[in-house]
């Protein structure tokens, strides 16, 4: 399924030019001869070990769960406002401002402030991720919801779809490039942040770890948790995005 | 049930350059059970305009509308097919609880064949036609048809009128026929409504009932 999906996004290009990373990757740490660039092999190394003492899938599990509920948490509360500023022009022109200001917080601003209000506890960091990606998915689901087409909606109510079929049949298919443009940059930003957050105020998961291995300068542990982090997001991409925009792709041309 | 329409004021709000316009003014319509009434008219005179007020979809309007049936077939002037549903289920999803029906619906109009495929690999006037597999499967007890043979070579909306003429025929529902060709309207309906000016007036009213008897 991976390898097919592999290449139907990219060809054996998408396959050769991680080849080719690796390899330019070996050369460059083998010419620089320090413990501050590993090479793959040490890398490599120090994963199989992180993995083997299981302090890899403890620290990735929590990281992971962590990405999974603050995305579900912005996506839903995200796409609740978005449609709602998209449908009524005057609650978007009212909460346009606070959206505006939103987007532009730094990241680390909010994520520092929730923890001083709410404490170094799990509630705080879901709170601040949620608050950093909230703004980007009510963007993007606003203009969603201008985009869709009152003829449908027209079509609806003269056949008396009803407020469930109207949503499954008609809103959501109208929706779903959005979603599924909401939810790709939503993953990447969320992860990132995720990270961010545990560095500065938890005792555990990927955050965390680098944060202990960046202090003792350990670069090819910190590297081996970044590869696995992307090894999960790529699979989540190919495991659940790329076949989501094969379904909703169906019905072009 | 007669349909009595009523529309004391309808304006069109100006829009871009066009000034304001009034588009009915004190007009008034019935329309007998089982009639099929064809409106004739100039382009943007108010007849698709005068549909979508039977409908309900205009509510914008000083009047009334009584007697209107719950069950509506619409064949909109653009098919209207959901692109992301098959032909079949564009069917299926206005008659949820008797699906097994589709098939047949498409078959009616010649689209046996083709419910499997999505609408966009339909040409204009298959999607039309599916539209109206669409506008009669839900057994209407009012039928509008906006314009159903627009837009189409000659021989394909000759072929859309003697369907259309057929299933209407069939379904005894009422009927309202909106085109500017007094040809399609007189080979299709008991009575065609002429409409000109603006405000729209009715100019013209008769029945063609001989026409159909001698059929």
């Amino acid at each position: 399924m991976r390898a097919a999906d592999i290449r139907s996004g990219g060809g054996w290009q998408g396959l050769a030019s991680v080849l080719l990373f690796i390899g330019l990757w070996q050369i460059g740490a083998a010419f620089a001869d320090s413990r501050l660039l590993p090479g793959p092999g040490a890398v490599l190394n120090s994963l199989i070990g992180e993995a083997r003492n299981g302090a890899l899938f403890y620290h990735l599990g929590i990281t992971l769960a962590r990405v999974a509920v603050s995305f579900i948490i912005a996506m839903v509360i995200g796409t609740a406002l978005g449609m709602a500023l998209g449908l009524w022009r005057a609650l978007d022109r009212w909460l346009n401002p606070w959206l505006v200001i939103l987007l532009n917080v730094p990241a680390l601003v909010v994520i520092i402030l929730t923890y001083i209000w709410l404490g170094l506890v799990e509630t705080a960091l879901l709170v601040a991720v949620a608050l950093n990606k909230i703004p980007n998915v009510a963007v993007t689901l606003r203009e969603g919801a201008r985009a869709l087409d009152r003829d449908y909606a027209e079509m609806a109510q003269i056949y008396r779809l009803g407020p469930w079929t109207t949503l499954q049949d008609i809103i959501i298919p109208q929706l779903a490039p959005y979603l599924l443009a909401a939810a790709r940059n939503g993953l990447a930003l969320i992860w990132k942040i995720v990270l961010v957050v545990e560095l500065l105020g938890r005792s555990n998961g990927v955050g965390f770890q680098l944060q202990s291995y960046f202090q003792l300068f350990d670069v090819p542990r910190v590297l081996a948790y970044a590869a696995s982090f992307v090894a999960c997001v790529l699979l989540i991409e190919f495991l659940i995005f790329a076949p989501f925009e094969r379904r909703i792709d169906v019905w072009r041309r | 049930m007669t349909i009595r329409i009523l529309i004391r004021q309808k304006v069109f709000p100006a829009w871009a350059d066009a000034p304001a316009r009034h588009v009915f003014d004190h007009f008034s319509l019935e329309l007998a059970e089982g009639e099929i009434c064809a409106v004739v008219g100039p382009s943007g005179i108010g007849k698709s305009s005068l549909l979508q007020i039977i409908a309900g979809l205009d509510r914008d309007f000083d009047g009334s509308v009584e007697g209107c049936p719950q069950t509506i077939g619409y064949l909109f002037q653009s098919p209207r097919l959901l692109p992301w549903r098959t032909v079949r289920q564009n069917l299926e999803i206005v008659i949820p609880d008797r699906p097994e029906k589709a098939s047949a619906w498409l078959a009616q109009v010649g689209l046996a064949g083709a419910e499997d495929v999505y609408p966009q690999r339909l040409s204009l006037g298959m999607a039309r036609r599916a539209s109206l597999a669409r506008a009669l499967a839900v057994e209407p007890e009012l039928l509008l048809l906006d314009e159903p043979f627009s837009a189409l070579d000659e021989a394909t909306a000759r072929g859309m009128q003697i369907l259309v003429a057929e299933q209407v025929r069939r379904l005894r529902a009422t009927t309202i026929l909106v085109t500017h060709h007094w040809h399609e309207a007189a080979a299709l309906a008991d009575r065609v409504i002429t409409l000109d000016g603006a405000p729209a007036r009715i100019v013209a009213d008769r029945p063609i009932r001989p026409a159909r008897a001698a059929e």
